[in-house]
């Protein structure tokens, strides 16, 4: 991407510790992510990807450490409107895309346009309407509710529901876990298709090899409470053993194999 | 309150011209989401009609994102639909990609509710809501039918089938843990039956009387239905919200492909459980009742214990006790087969647990409230 080369810092991490009880989970983390970019992480189990995620998005309290989104610190000690400002400015899809169950799918892209325009309740349709459009839902999943809808349905409807504001950010949790392949396939090429077209940056939790390779730009693995980032080519250099087993393992070879195919 | 129009005031107004000839609609400026609003109003108010050839000139739009995108297509399309044609479509190159995209989108549909307005509205809903309570009537009915069955062959097969220490852990679960509220409220209930009783036959010098009130009131009617009452509230919600959580956690499904029958393992013991708690329960809160009475009487009235004894024992009869006791293996069934039926009825989303365990309780109370009416009537007819 073009924007990349500005290297314009949009989350800066410095110091993270996170921990539970006596359990550190994250030591002193460092992470800048830039505009324009995709940034994959990736870990075991419990190694605290939706951590560092829910930290940098001000949902846990990290130990020790700043996060800074668009220049904003979002742990610690926050004024609300400071706040409000980057919640307008940022979506982010949870795993189970989080739909609000008591609302329709389209009325659920329509809450942060409620909250934050002054939209005509048509245009809100409208919009809504194209934003199942651009997540590949037809307009009449819009009247269905969240239990009437599939797994996957429902990661479409809440990527259109973080979609719904026109973030610069986009934080997804996870988003091709519990999908069958080739809905995954489907949601890799989504995403970065929306990433090219609108320009998005990405932060991406996830532990699909497939979707690693087919989207990020660059990618950072969270092992022994560190970070180790770099691009695939470099991760598959490196020397620690659970990065290896990662990118060399069956799968990750498997992944790697389809790349040169294409 | 910040609003995300208030957010991006730094950057240029969105505008919009058409030229005075009505060919030309140059577009300019951050055609953003802050501005959508305002440009919604705005371009509804153009007038599009008797138009020709209009070329549309976005060239100088300094920002785009897809909320923008979105109006710049809709005014096109409206400009075509009202029988313009449009010569040229100019947008800048870094835009092209999300015109693009957003252009293959089918037209909108509304996406409003599918319920008509007005009167018929009203009685869609109406209609609606007698099919559905018709087909949930004719539902546990079936349910009714399966669990008497399995009763059955439980029944002739007791060995084979009968899952003794679920049972006994229902008893445990809905009788003895339940005898602290259900005590305390049956006592309340007898002070207050003998307070009021005794105001109102006081105006007759005929307070003694409160005691032939409180124990045929207590005995026949109250106590069961108190009972009943809360057992319906605390163990038919449980049934409701521990089968509920169950199904959504698959573990139902998990033991029917272990060929585990679930009336046996799950409904049964919570029937027969509550069948043989219930009962019990009730002649707990009978007792609980006229101690409450008693003690009213003692303190209101000067009634002393042994009087109210012999009063008592002229008012009442073993059949007393027996017509409230029988009604409470019934109630107990219908509390049971209500909450384990409305458990089954949870699909796979937490906020349906909570709405099934409202309406078993609620179900729950109705039937007891109802089959206590019907058994008044019965024992009139027979002269009980």
């Amino acid at each position: 991407m073009a924007e990349t080369k500005e290297k314009d810092v949009v989350i800066k991490v410095r110091g993270l510790v996170n921990g539970f009880g006596n359990k550190v989970i994250h030591d002193h983390l460092d992470l800048d992510v830039y505009r324009g970019e995709v940034l994959g992480v990736v870990g075991g189990s419990g190694a605290g990807k939706s951590v560092l995620l829910r930290s940098i998005i001000g949902l846990i309290h990290p130990l020790e450490g700043s996060v800074e989104v668009f220049g904003q610190p979002t742990a610690g000690e926050i004024e609300g409107s400071g706040m409000r400002q980057l919640e307008m400015r940022w979506g982010v899809l949870f795993q189970e895309g989080a739909l609000f169950s008591s609302q329709t799918a389209a009325e659920n892209i329509q809450v942060p346009l409620r909250e934050y325009t002054s939209m005509s309740q048509e245009l809100m349709d409208e919009i809504a309407c194209m934003k199942l459009g651009m997540v590949g839902l037809s307009s009449d999943t819009g009247s269905k509710y969240p239990s009437e809808l599939s797994g996957g349905m429902k990661k479409r409807a809440g990527l259109a529901r973080a979609l719904a504001l026109d973030p610069e950010l986009l934080f997804l949790d996870e988003p091709t876990a519990g999908l069958d392949p080739i809905s995954a396939n489907q949601f890799d090429e989504l995403i970065k298709q929306l990433q090219q077209v609108l320009g998005l940056t990405v932060f991406l939790v996830t532990h699909d090899i497939d979707t690693l390779r087919a989207v990020t730009d660059r990618i950072a693995v969270l092992v022994n409470k560190k970070l180790v980032i770099g691009t695939m080519d470099e991760l598959r250099k490196n020397k620690d053993p659970w990065i290896q087993d990662y990118f060399s393992g069956v799968r990750g070879r498997a992944a790697l194999a389809s790349e040169e195919a294409h | 309150m910040s609003s995300i129009e208030s957010a991006s005031a730094d950057e240029p107004q969105a505008w919009f011209k058409l030229d005075q000839d009505g060919r030309k609609l140059a577009m300019g400026g951050a055609w953003t989401i802050a501005e959508s609003a305002r440009l919604d109003r705005e371009l509804s108010g153009l007038n599009l009609e008797g138009r020709g050839d209009v070329a549309i000139d976005a060239s100088k739009i300094s920002r785009l994102d897809s909320t923008g995108a979105w109006l710049l297509l809709r005014t096109r399309r409206a400009l075509e639909s009202a029988g313009a044609k449009v010569s040229t479509f100019t947008v800048p190159a870094l835009y092209q990609p999300l015109l693009k995209t957003l252009d293959q989108e089918r037209k909108v549909e509304r996406s409003r509710s599918r319920i008509p307005a007005g009167f018929r509205g009203r009685l869609y809903r109406i209609g609606r809501a007698v099919m559905q309570a018709y087909v949930q009537a004719v539902s546990m009915l079936g349910y009714l039918g399966r669990v008497t069955v399995e009763t059955g062959e439980a029944i002739a097969k007791p060995k084979h089938k009968f899952r003794i220490a679920a049972m006994f852990h229902q008893v445990e679960e809905t009788g003895i843990n339940a005898l602290p509220i259900v005590g305390l409220l049956a006592f309340l209930i007898g002070v207050v039956l003998a307070y009021q009783g005794a105001d109102q036959l006081k105006r007759f010098g005929a307070e003694v009387f409160t005691i032939n009130l409180l124990g045929v009131g207590v005995l026949r009617e109250i106590g069961g239905l108190i009972t009943a009452i809360i057992v319906a509230g605390r163990s038919g919600s449980a049934f409701t919200a521990q089968i509920g959580t169950m199904r959504v956690n698959e573990e139902i499904d998990a033991m029917q492909t272990m060929g585990l029958n679930t009336v046996d393992t799950l409904v049964l013991p919570r029937i027969i459980g509550l069948v043989i708690a219930l009962p019990l329960l009730t002649f707990f809160a009978d007792v609980m009742g006229l101690i409450g009475g008693a003690f009213m009487c003692y303190f209101q009235l000067g009634i002393t214990i042994p009087v109210f004894m012999r009063q008592l024992s002229d008012a009442i009869s073993v059949n007393t006790l027996m017509v409230g006791l029988i009604k409470a293996p019934v109630f107990a069934f219908v509390i049971a087969l209500v909450g384990c039926y409305e458990g089954f009825q949870v699909e796979r989303n937490a906020a349906s647990v909570g709405l099934l365990t409202t309406r078993s309780v609620v179900e729950g109370i109705f039937l007891v409230i109802v089959l206590d009416a019907a058994f008044s009537v019965m024992f009139s007819v027979l002269g009980i």
